[in-house]
């Protein structure tokens, strides 16, 4: 298929531009690896803080694929039946950054297999290891065979139908699991909610559709006005639901007037504020699609954008803050440490464009048009 | 790689004579507690002789940037120790002793992914740090704040380094071990040794007649925390 | 085919400078064998052919012995009881110098050798020791 120069210039400039920020940031581990998590912003009261924020809003976007499969192989809603292969590309790319940000957070990383060679099945972080690596097992096994049966113009074998559906329960318990990370440790009472697995999964699915929505749209990926429908309502039913929760978390913590949840309430409170401002603005929006289509990326950004800084900044750090001795440390990235968090999400961003590109490909071969070019583009093509 | 018939047969006895040692701990029953006497303590608020103990003889770091410090026990005000809820606002800036309160029902032996702590047969909450991958679960998991990470390479904070007890390397937790080197060998912890006013007192719970058992047993003690089912095996006679 | 002499020739000439450094120190015999000091005539831990090539895993067994199981000697052949640690006996007790006993192998095998003495720092020279034991 061959692109107007436009394209071509603005995908190499997205390739340039991943590449570089992949480099300064394996520039950067390579510092880290040498000094020590001391060149990052984390402190002895503060131990968690970018990486595992991002790891945790990222492996949330590795499970969002599943909503997309359950609405398509289990629902059979058709809408949603071309998109499941986009969704399942991005959540092995969410997977490895999973992964990536783990290894980068870990003090001694070369040490990492010990949690294989010595497991400790009662730690929730042993299992949170194997079932994002089953996760991403299955996802790329879902996604090879997708890719290659549309290659050959073959339908999918019937087994993979199952495990398809195996995805499901599995990418919920992948959030599951990591809300569990957090949610049972008796000493952190701002983590010691039973809701927040569920506000982890339904943020999962809003944030994971939502991004795969700008994705497309920012791909020019010819979308259908009712797979748009369908995705915007799933949008605003989650995020509805999750800024329903927050809401609830906040009662619970401001009508109680237990000191320790309050202090920790007001070291989150600006991340609170800005994302439920975020989610609220968001499903505004969402409404207005009906009025004005060009309102759904926005929204989705804005959807993106909410529960990116809910989880990556109002749950993890904060939840450090006040410490258990009740001092308060403030946590502020380093620039070497932001560096390391852009650098793995340009590689995960690498492989998504990379999956992508030979989905496109494939699909385009087999008479399909997955781009949306203007009339004249369309002309030049053919 | 060849090894010896010897060799072999040593090594595959090796977990049959593990589990009949863990037994023998396990049948002599001991559980290590200590107890602080914060009266005694409150003598001399500047005093800081059981941390300089501890910290020199188990070559702990002193790091200036105190966001990134490594202490195994230290001073800490009651606000902070207790909660500033179940301390009388006169009181809440007087001082003592916080540190590993080797708890009896750890979370943070729970968090562990590799097992590089567990919580052995006599009491004492204990750190392989040949084992941690410095995922620090265990700092989070922690309900008191008594473990430290090494942000940074310690060994060029270590004033006299001892070659008596190993330092550390970078990116691995660490916390008090209750001086299990030493208490295996009959003696007492070194912030015990080390306190002149005799605060500090460490026995065995299980033994009627320790020093332990005969404190607890006539003045009231408070735990950190308690409510929280740690079951710490620090307590504070106050 | 007037090709093939020239590629076979190539490739033989390749794989021999590829694989110089082999043969070349094997018929070489520049390397003598090492001479390490002995440890002093006592009875050793385990035989010399098991430590030669097993050293490492009697450590990490020590190692997680004394750490993990909290045993603190070990009886060798002979009865012979070995407190277990790595300066005080298998340095102190036994090799006596690490530089001139663990190092030297070490270094002559090119190993970037084993991290441990990064925290289990190494002990001083025999004199040192001998000072010690003396008062």
């Amino acid at each position: 298929m061959h692109f107007p120069d436009q394209q071509q210039r603005a995908y190499r400039a997205w390739i340039t531009v991943l590449v570089t920020l992949a480099l300064a940031g394996a520039w950067c581990y390579l510092r880290q690896l040498n000094m020590g998590l001391g060149l990052t912003g984390l402190s002895r009261d503060v131990t968690w803080g970018l990486y595992i924020g991002q790891f945790t809003f990222a492996d949330g976007l590795a499970a969002s694929a599943a909503i997309l499969v359950l609405l398509s192989a289990v629902h059979g809603s058709r809408s949603f039946r071309k998109l499941v292969l986009y969704g399942q590309i991005l959540a092995i790319a969410s997977a490895i950054a999973c992964m990536l940000f783990v290894v980068a957070d870990l003090g001694q990383p070369s040490l990492l297999w010990n949690v294989l060679l010595h497991p400790s099945p009662v730690s929730i972080m042993f299992w949170d290891v194997v079932v994002l690596a089953g996760y991403l097992a299955i996802t790329a096994l879902i996604v090879t065979v997708t890719i290659n049966c549309e290659r050959k113009d073959l339908p999918p074998p019937r087994w993979l139908r199952p495990v398809a559906v195996l995805s499901i329960p599995w990418a919920i318990g992948m959030q599951t699991v990591s809300a569990f990370l957090y949610c049972g440790l008796p000493g952190r009472s701002m983590w010691l909610s039973a809701i927040l697995a569920p506000r982890f999964i339904v943020s999962a699915f809003a944030s994971g559709t939502a991004l795969l929505v700008l994705v497309l749209r920012f791909a020019r990926v010819r979308l259908e006005s009712e797979t748009l429908r369908k995705a915007r309502t799933l949008i605003a039913y989650t995020m509805a639901l999750n800024l329903f929760f927050l809401l609830l978390e906040v009662f619970t913590t401001l009508y109680s007037r237990i000191p320790e949840p309050i202090d920790h309430y007001q070291a989150s409170a600006p991340w609170i504020w800005i994302s439920g401002t975020l989610a609220a603005t968001s499903l505004a929006l969402l409404n207005g699609f009906r009025r004005n289509e060009r309102l759904l990326p926005v929204a989705c950004a804005f959807t993106v954008a909410s529960v990116w800084i809910e989880k990556g900044f109002a749950l993890v750090p904060s939840g450090f803050v006040p410490s258990p001795l009740g001092v308060v440390t403030t946590y502020t990235p380093t620039v070497p440490e932001i560096l390391i968090a852009a650098g793995i999400w340009a590689v995960s961003a690498l492989i998504a464009t990379l999956l992508f590109r030979t989905a496109f490909a494939v699909r385009s071969y087999n008479g399909e048009k997955p781009y949306l070019l203007s009339v004249e583009q369309e002309i030049l093509i053919r | 790689m060849r090894i010896s018939r010897n060799g072999f047969l040593r090594f595959l006895a090796a977990p049959i004579l593990m589990l009949a040692r863990k037994r023998a701990t396990a049948a002599h029953g001991k559980r290590w507690v200590m107890v602080i006497d914060n009266r005694k303590c409150m003598q001399d608020e500047g005093c800081t002789k059981c941390i300089q103990a501890c910290h020199i003889a188990h070559n702990v770091p002193s790091i200036p940037d105190a966001r990134r410090e490594v202490k195994w026990i230290w001073k800490e005000r009651f606000r902070r120790l207790f909660g500033a809820e179940a301390v009388p606002v006169m009181a809440e800036n007087r001082l003592s002793l916080a540190l590993c309160n080797h708890c009896e029902n750890p979370p943070c032996t729970r968090v562990c992914p590799t097992g590089a702590t567990w919580k052995r047969a006599d009491g004492i909450v204990m750190m392989d740090e040949h084992r941690c991958i410095g995922c620090r679960y265990c700092m989070a998991a922690c309900p008191y704040g008594a473990r430290s990470f090494n942000f940074v390479d310690p060994r060029p904070y270590i004033a006299n380094r001892s070659a008596d007890y190993p330092a550390r390397s970078k990116g691995v937790v660490e916390k008090c071990t209750f001086c299990e080197e030493r208490i295996s060998a009959g003696r007492l912890p070194r912030c015990v040794e080390a306190c002149p006013s005799g605060a500090l007192v460490f026995g065995d719970w299980n033994d009627p007649k320790s020093e332990v058992r005969k404190l607890l047993e006539s003045r009231y003690a408070i735990r950190r925390h308690p409510e929280l089912g740690t079951g710490p095996s620090v307590f504070y006679v106050i | 085919m007037s090709d093939r002499p020239i590629i076979a020739s190539g490739l033989a000439a390749f794989i021999a400078i590829a694989t110089l450094p082999f043969w070349y120190n094997a018929f070489a015999n520049r390397l003598g064998r090492l001479d390490l000091a002995h440890a002093d005539g006592k009875q050793c831990v385990a035989p010399v052919e098991v430590m030669r090539r097993s050293h490492m895993n009697l450590l990490h067994e020590w190692r997680d012995l004394r750490v993990r199981d909290g045993v603190r000697t070990q009886a060798g052949p002979g009865g012979r009881i070995y407190d277990i640690s790595l300066n005080r006996t298998c340095v102190d007790q036994c090799h006596h110098n690490k530089a001139e006993f663990c190092d030297r192998c070490h270094t002559y095998v090119g190993l970037k050798g084993p991290d441990c003495w990064s925290c289990h720092e190494a002990k001083q020279p025999l004199t040192a020791i001998a000072e010690r034991k003396a008062q």
